[in-house]
């Protein structure tokens, strides 16, 4: 297999209601992409595109066709993925799959979503498509009822007094806040306090407002070559030197493993086998914090702290840039924002600009930073993780 | 292959306080909800079973914001317990007022009932639902 290496990237601002389509939003993200890893859509082979509804959000469908068409990439072969939250990342990975197998040696990975489209009791209702419709839609499951359960069974597990985690939780939120008032691409650039968490409106117990990701439009593109195409286009190639991914079922079904996600822990084992590293090797993570409980049962699964322990790490700041290990400093889903289709090319974009060291105009900057890790979670059952890393 | 169990004849039984699940006669592991295969071997030789509808709320969450069609019931309790057969299901509390409901639930024994979830604009068909009262 061949080396494979992030080139360049795009990224729209996240915004509620945007006036522009799912289109215009991927085809802006994709033409920036293009533009910054000194190429021409001509020279695009394939396109690998993530999007999740758009059939709700804008009538349409086959959306990654127009694209291709749009952006002048005309008659390449272009793909629509869907994993959920995870569309992006599961684009982004097959993609890296094919450049390696010597399929292409350039290609243009874009995800977008404009869930602000919609209202909020349809937008629930989509996302909540991402349960099972026989054995949990019925019952009333919608996307934060999933987490507020994983959160009561974990304090229930690990004998974690709730208050105790909650006030963790906020700290998540908190931190993300922070961060994301610090990126320009981010829906909310305004800081958190742990009382605006604590005293939210309450969405499913124990989750508050503020425990929770917001709905969001935005895409984000990257452009993935070969090793032989990628030294001739950058100085800075961020390879993708790893990459997992597992499936599982409805949230009983995994009974025997729960609140542990026996499919993220299985993604990253790969990701990192791949590589040649462990979790003490990772500089910077961008993980899948949908929800505040989400973060913490995230960096258990991914080898930063002793189960039932994770929230300690956000207490203690080393989820902050220069903490032993900085996670989400692009704000994450909480506070850039999440939309779903677009998110995990975002974390790749976000992740891959950490690895070339651009962030440092915005305080965001992870010195040094030489190994990225990307984890994104669709629903509660696909997994998928990438390890970055440059020369 | 057709489904021992499908989801047709899950929700009839269901529909009478009937738990329908899956025996393994390989590994003799329970599967309920059903599959195609058991859960834990993904064995295709399965003998069809009547649950005993009892077991132990593991977690739960009470939900104040609903999807489209659903407002009306909000704030409504959902669960997920352990049957005594092991396998987990997932349901809603009855009996309580889910404002009232706190981690003190967990632990708690409980017994199947059902209702019926009419469908909507994107469910292909009505569905029963397990609905569980304390013991
Ligand atoms: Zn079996």
């Amino acid at each position: 297999m061949r080396r494979v290496a992030v080139i360049g990237g795009g990224h729209t601002r996240f915004v509620t209601h945007s006036p522009n389509t799912s289109l215009e939003l991927l085809a802006e993200a994709s033409m920036d992409a293009i533009a910054n890893s000194n190429i021409s859509p001509k020279d695009i082979q394939a396109i690998n595109c993530g999007n999740v509804l758009g059939e709700f959000t804008d009538g349409q469908g086959m959306i990654q066709s127009y694209l291709a068409d749009d952006i002048g990439c005309n008659h390449v072969p272009a793909t629509r993925f869907e994993g959920a939250c995870a569309t992006g990342t599961i684009a982004v990975r097959d993609a890296a799959i094919q450049v390696a197998a010597g399929v292409y040696d350039i290609m243009l990975v874009a995800g977008v979503e404009k869930a602000t489209a919609m209202d909020t009791p349809l937008a629930t209702r989509t996302f909540a498509m991402f349960s099972d419709s026989r054995y949990e839609n019925p019952a009333g499951f919608t996307f934060p009822a999933v987490f507020a359960m994983l959160c009561h069974l974990y304090a229930s597990h690990y004998d974690i007094p709730l208050e105790t985690l909650k006030e963790q939780m906020a700290q998540v939120s908190v931190q993300s806040h922070y961060y994301g008032a610090r990126n320009p691409n981010a829906q909310f650039q305004k800081e958190l306090t742990v009382e605006k968490v604590l005293n939210g409106p309450m969405v499913t117990t124990p989750l508050q407002l503020m425990d929770c990701c917001p709905f969001t439009d935005g895409a984000a593109a990257v452009i993935l070559a070969s090793e032989e195409m990628a030294r001739k286009l950058t100085d800075t190639p961020v390879w993708i030197a790893g990459t997992g991914q597992a499936s599982s079922g409805h949230l009983a079904s995994q009974s025997r493993y729960l609140p542990r996600i026996r499919a993220r822990e299985l993604s990253v084992k790969q990701a990192y086998k791949m590589a040649g590293i462990g979790p003490e090797d990772v500089d910077i993570c961008e993980l899948h914090d949908c929800f505040s409980i989400a973060s913490i049962i995230a960096a258990e699964s991914l080898g930063f702290a002793e189960f039932g322990k994770a929230g300690q790490l956000w207490e203690t700041g080393e989820t902050k840039i220069d903490g032993k290990i900085p996670i989400n400093i692009s704000g994450g889903l909480k506070s850039k924002g999440h939309p779903i289709g677009a998110t995990g090319v975002s974390q790749v974009y976000e992740v891959s600009r950490q690895l070339r060291g651009d962030l440092a105009d915005q305080g965001r900057q992870v010195d040094g930073a030489k190994v990225g890790l990307v984890d994104t979670l669709g629903g509660d059952g696909v997994i998928v993780n990438l390890v970055l890393k440059r020369d | 292959m057709k489904y021992k169990i499908d989801f047709q004849t899950y929700s009839d039984a269901l529909k009478t306080n009937r738990l329908l699940g899956l025996k393994c006669t390989s590994c003799g592991a329970v599967t309920c909800p059903p599959k195609m295969v058991c859960q834990e071997c993904a064995g295709t030789e399965q003998e069809t079973i009547e649950l005993s509808g009892k077991g132990e709320i593991k977690t739960f969450t009470t939900t104040y914001i609903a999807s489209l069609g659903r407002q009306v019931e909000v704030p409504y309790t959902v669960i997920m317990v352990a049957l005594e057969e092991g396998p987990w299901i997932s349901g809603n509390l009855n009996e309580m007022d889910p404002k009232k409901v706190t981690m003190d639930i967990i632990g708690r024994k409980v017994t199947l009932g059902h209702k019926v979830f009419p469908g909507d604009l994107y469910s292909s068909n009505e569905a029963a639902r397990p609905v569980f009262s304390f013991c």
